[in-house]
């Protein structure tokens, strides 16, 4: 046994954001609907010019055709002649195979051609005048033209209606419509990846900034001075004003706990001495009585106190611990050696064995002297008078690993998980006295440096407490 | 044991019950508010220990602790913490203090780490007392009786210190009980004649016993 | 393959009530399982068209060929006025075959050949040439003797002049008043140049004879009343060729008219798939081979190179609607006999 394994998990905490969507999907869609409007309207655009070009390339050739028709009309002896030629007809056909209608009125009535062709609505002139019309089934578009001729001293109309079918129009139209809707949907196809490449380029700095960061150690505080897009500035500078308030807290804590330690012990030390004088002046023995209860309630808040703070400094350095190489012989033989007054006073031995050399190790110096302070703190305190605490540091398999032994209470049946847990739940502090927080202390520094702790019951009476961090 | 200690603290009650408390174990205590005044008292007189807070009006304990020591002044130094107790220890022995003290502290702890930082030290005053006839030695707990050289057990010592503060004078049962035992300790009236007649036992071939005065407590006779 | 032509048919079917049209001949070919009939409607005599039918029903034998033959003007009348019901029509007559089309009688059609097509050859998805007929000079053995037949209209009408006296009466063409295809290669005569006007001059001087009908015209020749005839279908002439005095046929150098043998399907088609088959049978390679191979017809799919240099197609596109124009024909004819009269 060595942790609790419920125990949870305190350090790489991770925090469970409420993602709403992504940003670069979004820019992306936003990038691609609009290349699509861009596309479409491309396409309208090209398709409504086409067909604008088509028909007025149509009505060019038309309306010349017409011309022609009409210039073939001539007044002869024996009456009005029309000189048809063919290629009036292959012109038209040579755009798109149209097919071909005409008439010729004279005077108002019919002379040759479909006598049934539709008429424009207004009387034309002698410039084509364009319409559009239905006939035999098919959309035509028409040219009309008016000739007056000279016949026997009188001046008289001649109407020719020259007309073709728009499918060459159309085919031409359709031709580039299709090249349309071709650019369209290339220039479509290209806005995906560039879209992409766009998103990926607008978006970097924002992932560069949060590689930067996460990259960071716990202890790095330093302001983010990364050179980012103007956009970015906010953010950064949130992101700094946030490292700023976070250095205050942290230093604000540090201070704070000091603080309270010192606003604690000072009154707590005066109480002390003068419960300590009063008691060595009266001859009372309920005042006595009184005031040895005062002092022992000093001592016991201030223990509690003492740990509370101590608890407090783990917390805050586990946190944000700097590991560095620690001497674990040393620092053990410092403390074993500061206990030694203290367990004097009660005639209690601290017998000391270690190898020889350093037990180099990797952690936070002051965590692991907090924890090395509990277990000796705990082992004399429980131990009876002229008793005797072994203190033995052992290397052992990568693991440097300190027993204290005493001759104490024992654990009276309760295991560790039970003696430690207590105290996790809730942080209900209101509750803790004695060594239980001490216990926490010696775990929560285990668990921070890699190590391990147990605590169990001697033969023969007494704990056995077993600290264990592995070497470097 | 009698010394003479320098106080440097700035809280006045607490260094006015500390003082008296010292004086009435017979030791003499000058007292300093500031670091300024610590400076004066240091250069009008010698003291067997300093005892130094940490955190002072007019500075740091620490720094004046590191200026005395690059000065060459090298008397005992017991550092008095307040704060963080680990943080602070540790400033304060890399500092060069001799040992500290998280206030508050039990007196006998406090003349029990100056002990042991004298006898670290090799014992800098003359402090072997002679009494009827014996001789002892406070820094090593030994009486030597008869030219034989008789250790101390911790509470032996102190006891016998107690006696010997005021000879022929009575101690109650309770005095010495307060000042042997820790007050978290529940003691029975019976634990302290425990400890006197282990004492008597080292006592044993001298003229110097204990007297046990009826009703009253105990004495230490010479005669 | 059983081939049945009978008379009895054809006098049947010219009583028959609703066809107004005049008929010339039917032609019935069965193929091998026939279990569906095609109906053609085709300026083409059917001894012609025989072969290249039976070739058809050689590789359809589930169909049966029902060959109608009817002059080109009939064949417009029965599609555009009494709007008789044939799967394919194939015509020589050009002009109205645009006609047909160009006034919605005919359907789209897009056989896979019709990429191969020279674009002069067909008009849109209408109508669709297959074979290509130049229109040339025929001469009678023995007309020039000792001396080289014409090579040129300018040749020719030099020889007339030299010798009008031999030729006085004995020079034929179309009459262009009467026979559509007359009309139809004088007015293109006309349109490539001058001397078509003074040939005509020429030839009126000498009181040519004029013909309705190419048939009336090579008998004559044959039986040595005439001895040049002018404008003549080459295939209608070769196919006299074998006859005992034997001619000289002639394309002329400075430019040999080609004529466009062309098919459409009708709108009034009952089974245009049928006829569409047919089509894609006269434009496959197949069918163009067996044109390739009868006297005086040319591939259309042939590649130009291949025809000789003088070659003039008809263009098959509306162009050849003006010539249809009723003032316009009025205009060209008394231009023509204005010719054809001499003083």
């Amino acid at each position: 046994m060595t942790l609790p394994a419920d125990a949870p998990p305190r350090r790489a905490r991770m925090v469970r954001v409420a993602l709403t969507g992504s940003l670069r999907r979004t820019l992306v869609l936003q990038l691609l609907a609009v290349a699509g409007i861009v596309a479409l309207v491309l396409f309208w655009a090209i398709r409504v010019t086409a067909d604008k070009a088509a028909e007025a390339a149509q009505d060019a050739v038309l309306g010349a055709a017409t011309q022609a028709l009409a210039d073939g009309i001539r007044v002869e002896e024996a009456g009005v002649d029309l000189d048809l030629a063919p290629i009036t007809f292959s012109m038209l056909s040579a755009m798109g195979e149209d097919r071909v209608f005409y008439r010729v009125d004279f005077n108002a009535l019919p002379m040759t051609g479909y006598a049934d062709l539709p008429p424009p609505g207004a009387a034309p002139g002698s410039a084509p005048l364009f319409y559009s019309a239905r006939y035999r089934g098919q959309d035509l578009r028409l040219a009309a033209v008016t000739r007056r001729l000279l016949v026997d001293g009188t001046s008289l109309p001649a109407r020719v209606i020259l007309g073709q079918t728009r499918l060459g129009q159309k085919a031409i139209a359709d031709s580039i419509a299709g090249r349309a809707a071709l650019l369209g949907v290339a220039f479509f196809v290209l806005a995906v990846p560039l879209s992409l490449l766009a998103a990926r380029a607008i978006l970097g700095p924002v992932g560069r900034v949060a590689d930067a960061v996460s990259r960071r150690g716990p202890h790095d505080l330093r302001l983010v001075n990364q050179s980012v897009p103007a956009e970015l500035g906010p953010l950064i500078g949130a992101l700094n004003g946030f490292i700023l308030r976070l250095r205050a807290a942290l230093s604000r804590t540090e201070t704070f706990i000091a603080e309270a330690a010192h606003h604690i012990r000072t009154p707590l030390s005066t109480v002390r001495s003068e419960a300590e004088i009063a008691l060595r002046q009266s001859q009372d023995e309920p005042t006595r009585a009184r005031l040895r209860s005062v002092i022992r309630s000093v001592e016991e808040s201030s223990r509690s106190a003492g740990q509370l703070l101590e608890h407090a400094l783990v917390l805050y350095r586990t946190d944000r611990v700097d590991r560095t190489e620690v001497d674990l012989a040393a620092l053990l033989a410092a403390q074993v050696e500061s206990f030694r007054p203290t367990a004097d006073l009660r005639e209690i031995t601290l017998r000391l064995t270690a190898p020889e050399g350093a037990a180099p190790v990797l952690g936070d110096r002051l965590m692991i002297e907090a924890a090395l302070r509990n277990i000796l703190d705990n082992a004399i305190k429980y131990s009876p008078d002229e008793a005797e605490v072994e203190v033995a540091l052992t290397l052992d398999r990568g693991q440097a690993q300190v027993r204290v032994s005493d001759r104490g209470r024992g654990l009276g049946g309760a295991d560790l998980p039970e003696l430690a847990q207590r105290f996790r739940r809730g942080g209900n502090v209101a509750d803790i006295v004695g060594s239980g927080l001490g216990l926490t202390i010696i775990l929560e520094v285990a668990e921070a440096s890699g190590g391990g702790f147990s605590l169990s019951s001697r033969d023969g009476g007494g704990t056995c407490a077993l600290f264990s961090l592995p070497l470097r | 044991m009698q010394m003479r200690f320098l106080l440097v603290e700035d809280t006045a009650e607490l260094a006015r019950s500390v003082q008296d408390l010292l004086r009435l174990n017979g030791h003499a205590v000058d007292w300093a508010a500031t670091l300024a005044d610590a400076g004066d008292c240091l250069a009008a007189a010698s003291y067997d220990l300093i005892l130094l807070d940490i955190a002072l009006p007019d500075g740091d304990g620490r720094r004046f602790l590191q200026d005395l020591r690059r000065a060459g002044q090298d008397m005992p130094v017991i550092m008095m913490t307040a704060r963080s107790a680990v943080a602070d220890r540790v400033d304060a022995l890399d500092g060069g203090a001799d040992d500290y003290l998280t206030k508050p502290f039990d007196l006998a702890e406090l003349e029990a780490r100056a002990r042991a930082v004298l006898r670290r030290r090799g014992g800098a005053a003359q402090t072997v007392r002679g009494f009827a006839d014996l001789t002892f030695d406070p820094l090593t707990a030994t009486l030597t009786v008869a030219g034989e050289a008789r250790e101390l057990r911790n509470r032996e010592l102190r006891l016998f210190e107690i006696l010997l503060g005021a000879p022929e004078r009575i101690f109650s049962k309770d005095q010495l009980c307060d000042r042997l035992f820790s007050f978290a300790e529940t003691v029975t009236d019976n634990a302290i004649e425990v400890y006197v007649g282990r004492l008597r036992r080292k006592l044993e071939g001298s003229r110097a016993r204990i007297e046990t005065v009826r009703g009253l407590g105990y004495r230490l006779t010479g005669a | 393959m059983r081939a049945v032509l009978t008379s009895l048919a054809l006098i049947l079917l010219q009583a028959a009530p609703g066809r107004a049209f005049e008929v010339e001949e039917r032609l019935w070919l069965d193929g091998a399982a026939p279990v569906a009939t095609v109906s053609i409607l085709s300026t083409t005599d059917s001894v012609t068209a025989r072969p290249l039918l039976q070739a058809f029903l050689a590789d359809n034998p589930d169909l049966s060929v029902d060959y109608v033959v009817a002059s080109a003007l009939q064949i417009h009348r029965a599609i555009a006025e009494e709007g008789a019901s044939f799967d394919l029509v194939i015509s020589s007559a050009m002009d109205l075959q645009v006609k047909l089309a160009n006034d919605g009688y005919a359907l789209q059609m897009t056989p896979e050949a019709a990429e191969t097509l020279p674009h002069w050859a067909h008009w849109r998805d209408l109508v669709y040439g297959f074979a290509l007929e130049p229109v040339v000079i025929v001469v009678a053995a023995g007309a020039f003797p000792g001396r080289l037949p014409p090579r040129t209209r300018r040749d020719l009408i030099e020889l007339l002049r030299e010798e009008p006296d031999r030729f006085r009466g004995r020079i034929g063409t179309y009459d262009p008043g009467v026979s559509g295809s007359g009309y139809l290669f004088a007015t293109q005569d006309a349109g490539l140049g001058n001397t078509f006007w003074r040939l005509a001059e020429v030839m009126g001087r000498l009181d040519a004879q004029l013909y309705c009908c190419s048939g009336d015209m090579l008998r004559d020749l044959d039986e040595g009343r005439i001895l040049l005839a002018y404008n003549v279908v080459a295939s209608y002439a070769l196919a006299q060729a074998n006859r005992d005095r034997g001619f000289t046929v002639i394309e002329p150098e400075d430019f040999t008219l080609m004529l466009i043998r062309s098919a459409l399907v009708p709108a009034t088609s009952k089974r245009p798939a049928l006829g569409a088959k047919v089509l894609a049978f006269l434009l496959s390679d197949r069918g163009q081979a067996l044109m390739s191979q009868t006297p005086g017809t040319y591939a259309v799919t042939a590649p130009l190179a291949s025809l000789p240099p003088s070659s003039r197609p008809i263009r098959l596109d509306p162009g050849l609607l003006a010539n249809l124009d009723t003032v316009r024909r009025r205009a060209f004819l008394g231009e023509w006999a204005a010719a054809m009269t001499q003083p």
